[in-house]
């Protein structure tokens, strides 16, 4: 038997450090890789809260975040290629205009 | 006392992998950091219990978005990451903010949060459950899931396709 808070400070401490890679990250994958961080912390707590309330619809949520992450990981690289085709780097600071 | 052992180790690994994350500096590093960070939370998974989103996390996100990302990152041929002006301030009062926040929060949950304790397995999430609450319960977003799905292959087809080949296409078609 251990706390439940142990994994909400898990679960927050995963989504503190995606917030964080997202400010200090110049990469534009490894900006999106700190989305995904964020994304596991949140599903952490669901399948926590789950726990909790024995309620299984928390970890039925889960499948539900990881449908849009993987949709999200789909379009999002497609993005980041057609951007590098077009700007030919993947430093956000250069990525800075809307038109060419 | 097993429960609190294996939590903690996971847990270690997880922070650790997320830690490292933000200190390397190539993405291919980051991207196999992350992959540590979601193969531990598996195990978390597992001693809350829910075997079926253990056993997704790994197929999917460790095995499917992750190939992704490791695809795209050789595919463009990514390189050290340079530090900028504005990433150095980000430094500066991301980290200080990011250390307090998260102790003053980690403060909140763990005295103030009301939640009770779990043992270990607390509720198991087989998959005939799970897939009677997707199928029957949760019909309609479910499919609605599938049609996001198809969208967002056709954009991702759409968006990484090269200008000219889209051109061709719209002339013959």
């Amino acid at each position: 038997m251990i706390p439940l808070s142990y994994y909400l400070v898990l679960s927050g401490i995963l989504f503190t450090c995606g917030v964080l890679g997202f400010l200090i990250k110049r990469n534009i994958i490894t900006i999106f890789m700190s989305i995904e961080l964020m994304l596991n912390g949140v599903n952490l707590s669901f399948v926590a809260f789950a726990a909790q309330w024995h309620v299984l619809g928390g970890q039925v949520f889960v499948f539900f975040v990881m449908v849009v992450a993987a949709a999200e990981a789909a379009v999002g690289l497609a993005i980041i290629i057609a951007v590098y085709r077009t700007r030919e780097t993947l430093n956000v600071d250069r990525i800075d205009l809307l038109k060419l | 006392m097993v429960h609190l052992i294996l939590f903690s180790v996971f847990g270690l690994i997880c922070i650790a992998g997320a830690v490292n994350l933000l200190v390397q500096s190539h993405p291919i590093n980051s991207a196999l950091s992350l992959i540590a960070v979601m193969a531990s939370l598996a195990v978390e998974y597992m001693l809350l219990g829910a075997e079926f989103v253990a056993v997704i996390q790994v197929i999917i996100y460790a095995g499917a978005i992750m190939v992704l990302f490791v695809f795209v990152i050789m595919l463009l041929n990514a390189g050290q990451e340079e530090r900028s002006k504005g990433s150095r301030v980000a430094l500066l009062f991301g980290i200080p903010a990011t250390v307090v926040g998260s102790a003053i929060g980690a403060w909140v949950l763990i005295e103030h949060s009301g939640t009770g304790n779990v043992a270990i397995g607390a509720l198991p999430g087989p998959p005939n459950q799970i897939a009677e609450l997707l199928f029957h319960d949760f019909l309609l977003p479910f499919e609605i899931t599938s049609i996001l799905i198809l969208i967002a292959i056709m954009g991702a087809v759409v968006l990484a396709a090269r200008p000219e080949s889209v051109q061709h296409t719209k002339k013959e078609g």
